[in-house]
């Protein structure tokens, strides 16, 4: 039995950050975890897809482009098994580099399965170790199916990216059903790697929550990649063999058949809460099961006990968990931190085009018939992206009306994901879409686009 | 080699000084002895003299800067000697001043005139970052460099204007721009007090009321422009508060009695009560508040807040009324008193009073406050000392008006007088300015047709 200051839940990125943080500011600090330090994001999720899909743009840019790029290749193979083990090197980097922060901010990692007991207390193995301060609860999410329509995972024929991210090689064929950002980023992944992908999205377009216009420019993209992409679309019957997995698709009035190798299902993930001792020592459940938090300091219902990341809400995302964990650790030693704006978490899919974008949706502005004024820029039409043959996408702006707040930004670019921090510092920090056009913009650079789709909005634009 | 200059101790109890003018340009020659300075301490001005000779090479900090004692505030050395790696001052960004205590102070613009360097081109100063004001932290003396003639100060052009920064956000600007709220009186909830777009939210009715009065009613604030002013702690003021603090109890408070003869008031209140008909009547109370904002606008320094590290003096007089409720008391305020009639204050009394017992006022109607009167006579009592409602100044306690003999003109007469008793915050109030401000109450009571002129 040993006794700190705080002890973290969990090591994935909301937990190791707000561990870190909470060693800065001087608590003895314990992250149980049970498995690789940095968690899902770290170790099957963010970071090998990311590499996952560097391999993938360059398949795109070899087979596709290279040609007028001046270089000849010929006989371009891929080969998935390497892809993916390079991505795995890259994700053992990563928790290696998660491990040896923990030790230079002397930050103890108890091995092993955390079970929460009353009074602050966190039993690992057979020890039962003691929080002074705080408990802090980072269990994480997990992948889902869904075993309603006859596709439960079965880890064979029927995957979730935890599998397809172990995959040797590329299947001929896979159905990815589930269009949010994890499923189109598998579809772009496994179509580079000659996939016959059909993309199955439930609502009416893929990348639901994005901007129409955001899901619009993905769809094209896709369709002239050879994607199949199903929107509107629903599972009405699967059948699956050891060898295959027959799907009836309802889209458009209309049934269909798809046959293929693999599913992989990347709709909807659960919250970590179960067999960990929540109920018995006080941490109550929403109705929608996750850990219900007090919103101003996302205490739980057991007073000390503290709960951050994917179990304590959405949006599931690596960055606002991170950011409740620092949050949580300013909070116990005194500080007053910076309040979460919610409102204001970046989203970002990797895909290529990549989508990011901040704040509202046009869709949302209309709901909240919020006076707004769009502002747009064409990535046609920005020299830089001509020089790098990647036109794809658009910056968009909503702004208010009267005083020029920036209500959403929308970016499809080939490095949107780069580019959308313009825009969340400036909504972060109240700057009006005046503020940002009146920061020069070096160039040439993708993000004079922003600056452009600024000026448009005020009905002033440049280059188009 | 060049010798740093320090901000000295120039009284045993000293922590800190502010450079009140510098004596010396930089390039003047100095000599041991000289007058490099004159800094205000705690106590006194005083003055820092060169501790070496040669020439005044650079000078750290503007004129206006406060610098904790043991911090650089310049250079002497030989003339042309480069003083570049010299030490960073605490506030050479001549902006603001981060305090080993976490209060923010501006520095003035730097007095100091050009540098009168011979010949050589002066390039522009780097600026140099602030540092945290550790005395021990200074790095020894620069090693020896190329020459290069001394540098300006570092920000000739600080903006002058006394008037104190407010952080907002550009949004905030606009809106505020655009609705007329004053930024001033707004309080921000964004990190280091910024005020964002949800401040002016919360703001927006009490402000806009504000404005929607200044345009109706007739305008009697004295100075124009803003609603209030912030003047930084002199030295002596940082003492006293510390020492009285330390003496009291968070607020050092001392009280200040005067009876007044409220014959006239009686006199006055009968005549208007007389004609009132279905007016609504006018209470001793109302009269006490109407003269109590009056007596305020002509002495500012009672109608302040203290905050801190500056003391904040109101130009609007926004009147506490304590009013007993139910297990407590509540404080609504009567904004812009002093611009509102007689009449309009109590109609405005009856209200806020009937909906505090009612416990429904709204948070904006019992904020704010810039100066509070508390009144007991209803329940017979004399006198009495109220407890002053931070971060206000000053709260006036009423008593009762009781006929008493009292000396007319060398007789003895009967009297209705009335005890007034008033709390002060020496951090904020001396005992000569209460006192002149109760003065002005009194005379303005016991000839109450001053209040109309």
């Amino acid at each position: 039995m040993a006794t700190f200051d705080v002890i973290v839940l969990g090591g994935g990125p909301a937990g190791y950050v707000g561990a870190i943080r909470a060693a800065q500011l001087g608590f003895s600090t314990a992250v149980v975890e049970k498995d690789k330090l940095g968690g899902v994001c770290v170790n099957i999720g963010c970071i090998p897809t990311k590499a996952l899909l560097h391999s993938a743009y360059a398949v795109n840019l070899i087979s596709h482009d290279a040609k007028a790029l001046g270089i000849e290749v010929g006989g371009v193979k891929t080969d998935y098994g390497v892809a993916m083990k390079r991505s795995r090197q890259v994700s053992e980097q990563n928790s290696k580099g998660v491990e040896f922060l923990m030790k230079k901010h002397k930050i103890t990692v108890l091995k092993g399965q955390g079970v929460l007991q009353p009074n602050k207390k966190v039993k690992v193995g057979n020890e039962v170790h003691e929080a002074k301060r705080a408990v802090i609860i980072a269990t994480g999410s997990r992948v889902k199916g869904i075993p309603q329509i006859g596709l439960e995972i079965n880890k064979t024929t029927v995957i979730s990216s935890d599998e397809a991210l172990f995959l040797e090689k590329a299947p001929a064929t896979m159905a990815i059903i589930g269009a949010g950002a994890v499923g189109s980023e598998f579809a772009d992944i496994f179509s580079a790697f000659g996939t016959k992908v059909t993309l199955i999205e439930a609502l009416p377009r893929i990348l639901p929550i994005e901007d129409a216009e955001a899901s619009d420019v993905l769809a094209k993209s896709y369709k002239k990649r050879g994607i199949v992409v199903l929107a509107g679309a629903k599972v009405v019957k699967a059948t699956v063999t050891a060898a295959d997995v027959t799907l009836e698709v309802e889209a458009g009035g209309k049934t269909e058949k798809v046959v293929v190798e693999k599913v992989l299902m990347a709709a909807g993930r659960a919250v970590n809460t179960e067999e960990m001792g929540f109920k018995e020592s006080g941490v109550e459940l929403t109705e929608r099961g996750f850990v219900k938090v007090n919103p101003g300091t996302l205490e739980t219902t057991a007073p000390g006990v503290y709960c951050i990341g994917d179990v304590a809400g959405p949006p599931m995302l690596a960055h606002k968990g991170s950011r409740e964990g620092v949050f949580v650790a300013e909070l116990l030693a005194g500080h007053k931190p910076h309040a979460i704006k919610y409102d204001n978490v970046p989203s970002v899919t990797y895909c290529h085009p990549e989508v990011a974008s901040i704040g509202l949706t046009e869709d949302q502005c209309k709901e909240q018939k919020l006076d707004y004024q769009v502002g747009k820029f064409p990535f046609s039409a920005n020299g830089r992206a001509r020089a790098s043959m990647e036109t794809e996408g658009f910056v968009k702006i909503l702004r208010d009306k009267k005083y020029g707040e920036i209500l959403g930004a929308h970016i499809v670019a080939s490095h949107a994901s780069e580019m959308i921090h313009e825009l969340v510092v400036a909504r972060e920090n109240e700057y009006t879409v005046e503020e940002v056009d009146l920061a020069i913009h070096a160039h040439p650079t993708l993000s004079e686009a922003i600056a452009e789709a600024c000026l448009d909005s005020m009905g002033r634009v440049i280059h188009i | 080699m060049a010798t740093k200059i320090v901000m000295e101790a120039l009284s045993p109890t000293m922590e800190e000084g502010r450079l009140v003018e510098w004596k010396k340009n930089e390039g003047d020659p100095v000599a041991v002895g000289d007058v490099l300075a004159e800094v205000e301490t705690d106590k006194a001005v005083m003055e820092l003299v060169a501790r070496a000779a040669g020439t005044l090479l650079k000078q750290l900090v503007p004129a206006g800067s406060t610098v904790p004692v043991s911090s650089p505030v310049g250079w002497i050395g030989a003339a042309g000697e480069s003083v570049n790696g010299g030490a960073a001052p605490p506030q050479a960004d001549g902006q603001t001043d981060r305090r080993s205590d976490g209060q923010t102070v501006r520095a003035p613009a730097p007095a100091a005139t050009a540098p009168t360097a011979p010949a050589a081109p002066t390039p522009p100063a780097a600026p140099t970052p602030p540092a945290a004001p550790a005395p021990a932290a200074a790095p020894p003396a620069p090693a020896p460099a190329p020459p290069s003639p001394p540098s300006p100060p570092s920000s000739p052009s600080a903006p002058s204007s006394p008037s104190v920064r407010v952080k907002a956000s550009p949004l905030a600007r606009k809106i505020a721009a655009d609705t007329g709220v004053s930024l001033q009186g707004v309080t921000g909830s964004g990190p280091e007090g910024r005020i964002i777009k949800r401040d002016l939210e919360a703001a927006g009715r009490s402000g806009g009321q504000a404005v929607a009065a200044a345009a109706a009613g007739p305008t009697v604030r004295p100075s124009g422009g803003a609603a209030f002013e912030d003047r930084p702690l002199t030295q002596i003021r940082k003492t006293i508060a510390k020492r009285l603090v330390q003496s009291i109890g968070p607020i050092p408070t001392f009280y200040l009695t005067s009876e007044i003869d409220m014959e006239r008031v009686a006199e006055a209140r009968e005549a208007l009560n007389a004609s009132a008909g279905d007016r609504g009547k006018v209470s001793f109370n109302d009269i006490i508040l109407k003269a109590c904002a009056t007596a305020l606008i002509q002495h500012p320094a009672c109608n302040a807040w203290w905050q801190g590290d500056h003391i904040r003096i109101w130009h609007e007089v926004h009147l506490g009324m304590a009013v007993a409720v139910e297990d407590g008391l509540i404080t609504p305020v009567i904004r812009n008193t002093e611009r509102k009639s007689l009449r309009e204050i109590s109609a405005e009394t009856r209200d806020l009073a009937g909906r505090a017992r009612e416990r429904k006022l709204k948070p904006e109607e019992y904020t704010g406050s810039t100066f509070s009167v508390s009144n007991l006579g209803m329940f017979d009592i004399e006198h009495f000392t109220a407890i002053i409602n931070p971060p206000e100044g000053g709260i006036l306690a009423v008593g009762s008006i009781t006929p008493v003999p009292a000396v007319v003109n060398g007789t003895v007469e009967i009297r209705r007088r009335m005890r007034l008793t008033m709390s002060c915050d020496h951090r904020v109030i001396d005992g000569a300015t209460g006192a002149q401000f109760l003065k002005t109450l009194k005379l303005l009571l016991e000839n109450p047709l001053a209040l109309v002129w």
